[in-house]
């Protein structure tokens, strides 16, 4: 590409930007080994006293374990589910193939908060509430679209003409699909995989409305935690998951490329 | 191997319209299922919830009034709940605005593995969690934060940066740069350089390029960014809540504390319809400001 260089005010100030935009993420690590009692910056001592607290901490572990499991759950369904719906859609194109895509993924117009209240009203009668189905199901509603959504994307960009030299071999459309089509998509997959298990990890609205004293996702924990007293538990927290999300975002970037996944 | 074999190659069987349908029905099932239960049965019920009676006592009877929406529009609180959300997600939106552009123009003029490096900063915060990043403000605009320490080494007053507008207000605009980033990102593919450079070569001083070429050029992102924003500033809710701690009071915090803590949801389920006819608004305003630049 044929791009003018940046000039000097305009490396300045993006710089000066890129500062802002990364403080808050720069500023947990060192206040996650303060030697305080209660957060405050810059600490007056030093200790890497509050990792262990974490897992010390009842709540904090038995939340941690729920997202977990929650999230790769999610995941696991949101590609199950997802996957055969992008088949459908992209290669037998059913009549209103492109309405129905659009009704699947609409959850991702509403704001999550009035989805939230939404789900909460329903889920309510159908005593969903603070269970583990209930806040896979209310998960689900919001990681779909991603799946979906980057799933037709791959396999509408594939090369058709393999698939077919396959089935005219004599191959049956299952063989087809699980011998030629999902091996080459593969970028799309690990793509779908990671977007799905951090926007499940990382949902902290929905869960909000869905959790109860019974049953806690981490973002909920965390956010209740900040509420009443920020101590340096929660940045030793941050950390760690600022540290998850940079790996799952290099393993995609290895695989897939970042830019293809993210950004059209 | 017998030659037969080869001969009665089966050729592609020709696809059965009815089976076909039979099994595109099949493969949709599971989606159009969380679809129903999760999103379509809920948003109906949600309209219909807001026309619902709630009695004196607080318990809520399945009879149609509209006593909640009269009630939302005549009550001057929530008039300046709706008045406070829209001016305050405004200035955000602006603030993010500026904020963005100098970034995503220099993501636009970088390229390579540099450019990679680049992108991956703008797009981990956007895959952090909200509540960590508004850990980090409060780390950062506390009392015993890091701006108010350094204004108490340089012996200068301590400010109130949390718990207000303020905070609120800075918080969400870092939390929302990377979507404004990348929609100007998106936009920003109209921008010819070597438009820029026959201006340059014209004698135009850079400021002008950026006054006549440049921002002319990008208004498509810019409009796109800002409807985003706006979109997501009305709507959030964890930064508004922590950030503001119980004083700042927005649309978000409203639902939350009436669907939550007063129970009230006729009167929850009204305001999340609020916020929808408001979205509505500005999808109309982005729609007819791309139609005017374009």
């Amino acid at each position: 590409m044929d791009e003018r260089p940046a000039s000097l005010p305009l490396k300045l100030t993006a710089l000066v930007m890129f500062a802002f935009l990364l403080a808050p993420l720069i500023v947990v690590v060192p206040i996650s080994f303060s030697g305080d009692a209660y957060m405050k910056f810059p600490p007056s001592s030093w200790s890497t006293k509050w990792y262990p607290a974490i897992f010390a901490d009842g709540k904090m572990a038995a939340a941690f374990w729920t997202s977990l499991v929650l999230a790769a759950v999610v995941t696991a369904l949101s590609l199950a589910i997802a996957l055969p719906a992008a088949y459908a859609l992209v290669r037998l194109k059913p009549p209103g193939a492109e309405a129905l895509s659009s009704l699947f993924t609409a959850p991702l117009l509403l704001p999550t908060i009035v989805l939230g209240l939404a789900i909460l009203i329903v889920f309510a009668k159908l005593g969903l509430l603070a269970t583990f189905p209930g806040l896979v199901a209310a998960h689900l509603v919001v990681t779909l679209p991603y799946a979906l959504r980057v799933l037709a994307t791959a396999l509408s960009t594939l090369p058709i003409a393999v698939e077919e030299a396959a089935a005219t071999l004599g191959a049956s459309p299952f063989t087809v699909f699980r011998r030629i089509t999902l091996p080459m998509m593969k970028s799309g997959l690990v793509g779908t995989t990671a977007l799905c298990f951090l926007v499940s990890f990382d949902e902290v609205v929905l869960s909000l409305f869905m959790t109860g004293p019974r049953i806690q996702t981490l973002p909920v924990a965390m956010y209740h935690h900040v509420e009443q007293q920020a101590d340096p538990l929660v940045a030793a927290l941050s950390v760690l998951l600022v540290a998850l999300t940079l790996i799952v975002v290099l393993v995609v970037d290895r695989t897939s490329g970042l830019a293809k996944t993210f950004v059209k | 191997m017998s030659a037969g074999a080869a001969i009665a190659l089966p050729a592609p069987a020709p696809r059965e319209p009815g089976k076909g349908i039979a099994t595109v029905v099949a493969l949709l099932a599971p989606i159009a299922l969380v679809n129903a239960v999760g999103f379509l049965a809920p948003v109906l019920n949600l309209a219909r919830m807001s026309f619902y009676e709630v009695e004196p006592t607080g318990a809520m009877r399945e009879v149609y009034t509209l006593a909640t929406w009269a009630k939302v529009f005549s009550d001057g609180y929530y008039a300046g709940l709706i008045f406070d959300s829209i001016t305050v997600s405004l200035g955000i939106t602006l603030l993010t605005l500026i904020c963005s552009y100098p970034i995503a123009l220099y993501l636009h003029r970088s390229s390579g593995t540099w450019r990679t490096i680049l992108l991956v900063l703008v797009i981990s915060p956007l895959l952090t969690s909200a509540v960590v990043r508004t850990y980090g403000w409060i780390a950062i605009l506390a009392e015993n934060g890091l701006v108010n320490n350094a204004f108490a080494a340089l012996s200068l007053a301590k400010l109130k940066l949390m718990f207000n507008a303020t905070g609120v207000t800075i918080g969400l605009t870092e939390i929302l740069m990377p979507y404004m980033i990348l929609a100007l990102l998106a936009g920003f593919g109209r921008l010819d350089p070597r438009v820029e450079e026959a201006a340059a070569t014209l004698g135009a001083p850079p400021f002008t390029i950026f006054r006549r070429i440049i921002l002319p050029l990008t208004l498509p992102g810019i409009a796109l960014g800002c409807l985003l924003c706006f979109v997501l500033a009305v709507s959030s809710f964890i930064t508004p809540k922590l950030l503001g701690g119980g004083r700042v009071f927005l649309l978000a915090t409203e639902i939350y504390d009436e669907a939550i803590v007063t129970l009230n949801w006729p009167l929850a389920a009204t305001l999340s319809i609020l916020v929808l006819i408001i979205f509505g608004g500005a999808l109309l305003l982005y729609s007819r400001a791309l139609r005017a630049i374009l």
